[in-house]
């Protein structure tokens, strides 16, 4: 287990350097960086004072090791728009964007493990493949297809709820649905697929053989085994979440990291961007790590090894 | 009597039966529909020049927001009316498809290179080069893709070819996740064993015995790898990032008549119908593909 969880460990650490290189890479890539600190009006004396100023004029790896250190001390930078320290701008943000990734997969996981494990049980039948054909609708729909379809019907021709804002948790229910739409038929599948080896497993017959009642074999039995590498999957959704929310909320007018990382991107603000790619590729590295971890801990072949 | 029972019992399980068959995705009925609407599509793709009744960069600011054939205030020459610049709307959609479909094949052309290569190395060469490739391909999970190919498009522009090139350059690690697995499996046979004691170079063990035996696998999650650069394409072009005016975008269609929702729904209806469908087939083709290939395998 120590092995495994330092080797872990190790790996995830070496993934966020790399994620910090090609952030840095992406900033860098935007050779006029001083010239949209500056203005565009700005004189090339006054861009050449910013480039000093914001140390423009070292050479990359030295303003790589520099930005590495701020960063690691949670200094992200400047933002060039509002002049604010983009941490801030981020953290002011970031409760939006979780909150909306918590409840679409709440909604994405109650709709995938009981459509799963009843498609799995009634295999073959008309029922599983309804719900696989389901699944499969919702796999190819767009997302700003979904989003503009529930504007349409429930905001503006039922009215249920508001079509823009971020104000009460009614602003929440369609972006929430549109993102746990969108991550539903990865989770049903896997679930699908895992009762259906669950099932088919020496345990589960041997379970039977004993005479167990049904729900104790498909829940105590089946289920538990099966959720195991949903487990994985689930953190998997919620980081891509994260990254994938900035449609929904620039569809919603819902201000959180998206958002504010398509404002930022609209005007060139870098920084801002620049940050939103580490944060969100940080959430991911720590979910699924958190969830290796838990998996390793819950399977004794893993946690012996 | 017994009859009547009979014809009572076996009408609806008659329907039924023949229900589960059409929806039966993982027969071969998901495969040819999926298929049929695909071609369908790409024939509409290829052949735009001739279907398309009129330019699809025709502006006419004196018939802007034409109502389709099946609303009031339709026009005959525009079927399915125009949009903000007057522009022929079905014309519009039908180039629309070549835009969605060369983008969606440009990126899997370019990503399952890769993913082929990194793959395949990976499996067959397994040790140090397969956990420095393992660890890529987790580096590039880890990195959200919409948002660096958002940052890339600022800095270097949004056209078509630089769209194609950075989403091509993201979405390899599905390929080589599925044919690192694969490779492991296919190195393990006798005729991989065989081919190396008969002296034959491990280059030419990958292409001459590996590969063919990939291209199952390869055709399946190339097709996850269209739909998945179709969407991406689409969700960018709402956004504004992806493709620009006046190139013909479904996304970018949506996002123009989303501006409209409130009194014109149909410009948002019609990309949106199409996307989903495009998507859709590529989907249905993908699953009925694996499930051809691997018969056993759930």
């Amino acid at each position: 287990m120590a092995r495994y969880v330092i080797a872990r460990l190790a790996s995830a650490f070496l993934t966020l350097v790399l994620v910090c290189v090609i952030a840095f890479a992406l900033s860098a890539a935007s050779s006029d960086t001083a010239i949209s600190i500056a203005g565009s009006s700005a004189s090339a004396t006054d861009i050449a004072a910013v480039r000093v100023a914001y140390e423009l004029d070292q050479p990359a790896w030295v303003r790589f090791f520099r930005w590495l250190i701020k960063t690691a001390h949670g200094d992200l930078g400047q933002s060039l728009q509002h002049r604010q320290p983009v941490s801030a701008m981020i953290a002011g943000r970031l409760s939006v964007t979780l909150a909306l990734a918590a409840a679409s997969l709440t909604l994405a996981v109650t709709l995938a493990l009981p459509l799963g494990v009843i498609a799995a049980v009634y295999r073959g039948t008309l029922v599983d493949r309804a719900i696989v054909l389901a699944g499969l609708v919702g796999h190819a729909t767009p997302t700003p297809v979904s989003a503009i379809a529930l504007m349409i019907i429930f905001g503006l021709q039922l009215r249920w709820f508001p079509i823009s804002g971020d104000e009460s948790w009614r602003n929440y229910v369609m972006p929430a649905i549109v993102l746990g739409y969108y991550a539903t038929p990865s989770l049903l599948r896997l679930t699908r697929a895992g009762m259906i080896e669950a099932l088919a497993s020496d345990y589960v017959r041997t379970a039977r053989a004993y005479g167990l009642g049904r729900w104790s074999i498909l829940v105590r039995h089946a289920l538990r085994n099966a959720l195991m590498p949903l487990l994985a999957l689930c953190a998997v959704s919620f980081g891509a979440m994260l990254a994938g929310s900035i449609v929904v909320e620039q569809a919603f007018g819902l201000r959180g990291i998206g958002w504010l990382t398509y404002d930022a991107t609209l005007r060139g603000d870098y920084p801002v961007l620049q940050a939103a790619v580490l944060v969100v590729a940080t959430f991911y590295v720590a979910l699924t790590l958190a969830a290796d971890l838990c998996n390793a801990w819950l399977n004794p072949r893993i946690r012996y090894a | 009597m017994s009859g009547l029972v009979a014809v009572d019992l076996g009408r609806p399980r008659a329907w039924r039966r023949g229900l589960s068959r059409f929806l039966s995705v993982s027969g071969k009925s998901g495969l040819l529909i999926g298929g049929i609407v695909l071609v369908g599509i790409s024939m509409t793709a290829l052949l735009a020049d001739w279907i398309a009744p009129h330019d699809p960069y025709a502006q006419d600011l004196t018939k802007r927001f034409v109502a389709p054939c099946w609303l009031e205030g339709s026009h005959p020459a525009h079927r399915l009316g125009t949009d903000g610049f007057g522009r022929d709307y079905l014309s519009r959609l039908i180039f629309g498809a070549r835009v969605s479909l060369l983008i969606g094949l440009s990126v899997a052309a370019i990503a399952g290179g890769i993913g082929t290569v990194l793959g395949m190395i990976s499996g067959y060469f397994g040790g140090k080069l397969d956990i420095a490739i393992t660890f890529l391909i987790s580096t590039r999970l880890s990195l959200p893709v919409i948002l660096v190919v958002m940052a890339v498009l600022v800095v270097l522009g949004s056209t078509p070819t630089i769209v194609v090139v950075t989403l091509g350059l993201l979405l390899w690690e599905q390929v080589a996740v599925v044919l690192r697995t694969a490779t492991q499996q296919v190195r393990q046979c006798d005729f991989v064993t065989a081919a190396r004691l008969a002296g034959s170079s491990h280059g030419r063990i990958m292409l001459a015995e590996v590969l063919p035996n990939l291209l199952g696998p390869l055709a399946v999650v190339t097709t996850a790898v269209v739909a998945d650069a179709i969407l991406l394409e689409a969700a960018l072009s709402f956004l504004g990032f992806g493709i620009q005016e006046p190139i013909p975008s479904w996304g970018l269609m949506l996002a123009k008549g989303r501006e409209q929702i409130l009194f014109e729904t149909w410009l948002v209806a019609l990309p949106g119908a199409a996307l989903l469908a495009l998507v859709f087939s590529i989907c249905l083709v993908g699953d009925g593909l694996r499930d051809m290939l691997t018969p056993d395998a759930q």
